[in-house]
């Protein structure tokens, strides 16, 4: 399927490996990515919290870009920030005509209209309902055989649920899980699964921040998991990049792997950890991980 | 009416137990009682005990979802007992069983009552919880213009059952946070166009570390709250109040943090990360960096920040040059930026007061998901999820 590609600002910045492992896996997906080069930052909440005129009608400049690309079933992106910050914008924009209008009046100048109803899901959503799961399964070359995972959502993609589409039909908070399962791995819970990464207060109260980076991932080696996988750039930084700082605000050693939701469907598709940016991370998934014992299959 | 009647049935409830006099640790204590199921947990909780252990601590008085006593978690999310029917709250449960917990972040009393006082009510009278009336005061009434009024009204529905604050993951690390529901609750006063205190109370909670800048936008309030109050909602439009209308400049780095961000992607188009987090702590311009403050803060971070450059996630030219969008897009984006921040006033939408204007219920609205499958999809397939 083709999409208009939304990669957010940091999978370019600071979690390279994360635009880089998506680019690799969609040609195995059949999914064709259109990359909206021309856009710019979903402002992640902070432009709104700043001014939230000036937030929605720079994504609403997005959602029309995004309305333009010929043949695209939908937009895409694969930052949980970014869809929590386009879905709240696209919440405004979508429940009011007159409020529309008028934040189309600042896009006429460069001949843009955002015309209500865009579909925008995140790469996690996309799989489970427009692949389906079947589908995926069918498609793991190396099964995650033994791998134990840990899913981190991050805040923006599971609440509010209201907002995000989330309900018993669409169990969006839980398709981490069914995506671990479906590539063969082992979901291992723990009680910081669906909590706050603490990366939105680093720069105003770090201390807590990093507290909160370090409990979850203290929990989820407790709860004896092997990695963690979050479809959230930025969570990925305070649990990754910032690891050894949180080790130091909890006081113990935490070497927990935290992995790119593209990255744990590459490895089961079959493709080499280092293709997909794995020795990149701070806290060196394949220092932890046997590839060779632990991810086992067919292909392997 | 006849089908939507349903006889009782038998439940299993599984409640918290703790005791901190007895010195003996929480258990679970198990009971299975009887009513129809749209009853609620309260009355399930209430039956327990006066079937079965008259011992069992709960806080209850409307049992109509209006006194806010009766707030505990219910299969680990929170909510009003009385407001739960048994039927749902089993169909959430694991095993059939319906789990009652007291709430978080409070000291537990006894059983599922915790000690609001020492937590939730002290953090309310943090944020001066009345009207500071502006002089002199009218002979007759107040005018405020409507719109104003309803605003407000939104935090004034919270019944203080502290939902929200048993749910708040920045008290859950730094528990002097002022928290969701106090906070929301100065909302209610910054909001009134009567109060004559806007401003020492945003510069007061503005500089306090544990005030408007210390929540993490979690959305865990926004989902707690049975009122619909919002008050993370709330939080932001206090931010946004502080920094945009008052200019205040905290010592959090909260306003600088937001100042710079907006401003980075104003000048590339897209965020870059290497220059806010000096510009946050140092001031918004390029010069931040080279401010003390932000030079101990770089120096505390080198651990993360070395260990980054030696595995190649960042590179030295990476960090130092920002990636941007086209220029002509770039113009754009400025264009946008120069009208919206060109208004005399700054125009919100607030869904609370204007509503939903169109046929789809809110639900529907957003996703858009919904509405691209009602609509057939054009033939050339063209356009993405667009009602034609």
């Amino acid at each position: 399927m083709k999409v208009a590609y939304w990669p957010g600002c940091v999978s370019r910045g600071f979690t390279p490996e994360l635009h880089g492992s998506m680019a690799r896996i969609a040609p195995l997906l059949d999914i064709e990515l259109v990359e909206l080069d021309r856009a710019c930052c979903t402002g992640a909440g902070v432009i709104a919290e700043h001014n939230q005129e000036l937030a929605d009608t720079l994504n609403a400049r997005t959602f029309a870009l995004a309305q333009q690309v010929q043949g695209a079933e939908m937009m895409m992106n694969i930052c949980s920030t970014c869809q929590g910050a386009q879905s709240e914008c696209q919440q405004r924009l979508d429940a009011n005509a007159e409020y529309r209008a008028h934040v189309n009046t600042t896009l006429a100048g460069e001949g843009l209209t955002y015309e209500k109803g865009l579909t925008n899901k995140n790469f996690l959503w996309l799989l489970v309902e427009e692949m389906g799961l079947q589908e995926l399964r069918s498609r793991v070359k190396r099964p995650l055989t033994n791998l134990k995972v840990g899913p981190f959502y991050g805040c923006y993609i599971v609440r509010p649920r209201e907002r995000l589409g989330i309900d018993e039909e669409r169990p969006r908070d839980h398709y981490l899980h069914s995506v671990i399962e479906a590539l063969g791995g082992t979901v291992i819970e723990y009680a910081g699964m669906r909590k706050c990464c603490g990366f939105p207060i680093i720069t105003m109260n770090k201390e807590a921040s990093l507290k909160q980076a370090g409990r979850h991932l203290g929990d989820a080696v407790d709860a004896d998991a092997d990695c963690l996988v979050t479809p959230c750039p930025l969570c990925h930084l305070n649990l990754d990049l910032q690891q050894p700082l949180a080790e130091r605000a909890v006081g113990r050693q935490l070497e927990m792997p935290v992995l790119h939701l593209p990255q744990l469907v590459g490895l089961a598709l079959g493709l080499d950890p280092k293709e997909l940016g794995l020795s990149r991370h701070v806290v060196r998934p394949t220092s932890v991980i046997d590839w060779s014992t632990s991810v086992v299959g067919a292909a392997a | 009416m006849a089908d939507t009647f349903k006889p009782p049935e038998d439940f299993t409830i599984r409640l918290r137990r703790y005791d901190p006099e007895s010195g003996e640790a929480p258990y679970w204590d198990e009971h299975t009682i009887t009513l129809e199921p749209h009853r609620s947990v309260l009355e399930g909780i209430l039956q327990a005990r006066a079937r079965f252990d008259g011992s069992i601590g709960i806080r209850c008085s409307c049992r109509a979802a209006i006194c806010g006593s009766c707030g505990v978690r219910i299969n680990g999310e929170p909510g009003l007992a009385c407001h739960t029917h048994l039927d749902e709250a089993r169909a959430s449960g694991a095993n059939g069983a319906i789990e009652v917990e007291p709430m978080g972040n409070m000291p537990v009393i006894k059983d599922l009552i915790v000690d609001m006082d020492a937590v939730h009510w002290k953090k309310v009278q943090r944020v001066t919880p009345w009207l500071i009336a502006k002089q002199p005061v009218p002979e007759r009434e107040y005018l405020a213009s409507h719109d104003s009024m309803v605003d407000v009204t939104q935090t004034m529905a919270c019944i203080q059952c502290g939902a929200c604050v048993s749910d708040c993951l920045a008290m859950e690390v730094d528990p002097g946070f002022i928290g969701p529901a106090a906070l929301a609750k100065a909302y209610r006063f910054v909001g009134d166009p009567r109060d004559d205190a806007h401003d020492i109370r945003l510069r007061d909670l503005a500089e306090d570390p544990q005030g408007i800048y210390d929540c993490t936008h979690c959305f865990k309030c926004v989902e707690a709250c049975p009122k619909d109050v919002n008050p993370m909602g709330q939080i932001m439009r206090l931010r946004r109040i502080a920094g945009s209308d008052f200019g205040i400049v905290d010592k959090n780095n909260g306003e600088r943090h937001e100042a710079a961000f907006t401003t980075l992607v104003k000048d590339n188009g897209l965020l870059w990360e290497a220059e806010l987090l000096p510009r946050s702590y140092g001031g918004n311009s390029w010069f931040g960096k080279l401010h003390p403050s932000a030079a101990k803060e770089l120096l505390s971070s080198l651990p993360a920040i070395l260990k980054a450059l030696m595995r190649g996630k960042v590179t030295p030219m990476g960090a130092l040059r920002p990636h941007k969008i086209p220029k002509s897009d770039l113009d754009r984006v400025r264009a946008i930026y120069d009208r919206i921040e060109g208004r005399e006033e700054r125009y919100e939408l607030n869904l609370y007061v204007s509503g939903y204007d169109e046929e789809e219920p809110p639900a529907a609205a957003p996703a858009g998901a919904v509405a691209q499958e009602a609509a057939p999809s054009a033939p050339d397939g063209a356009g993405t999820g667009v009602e034609p």
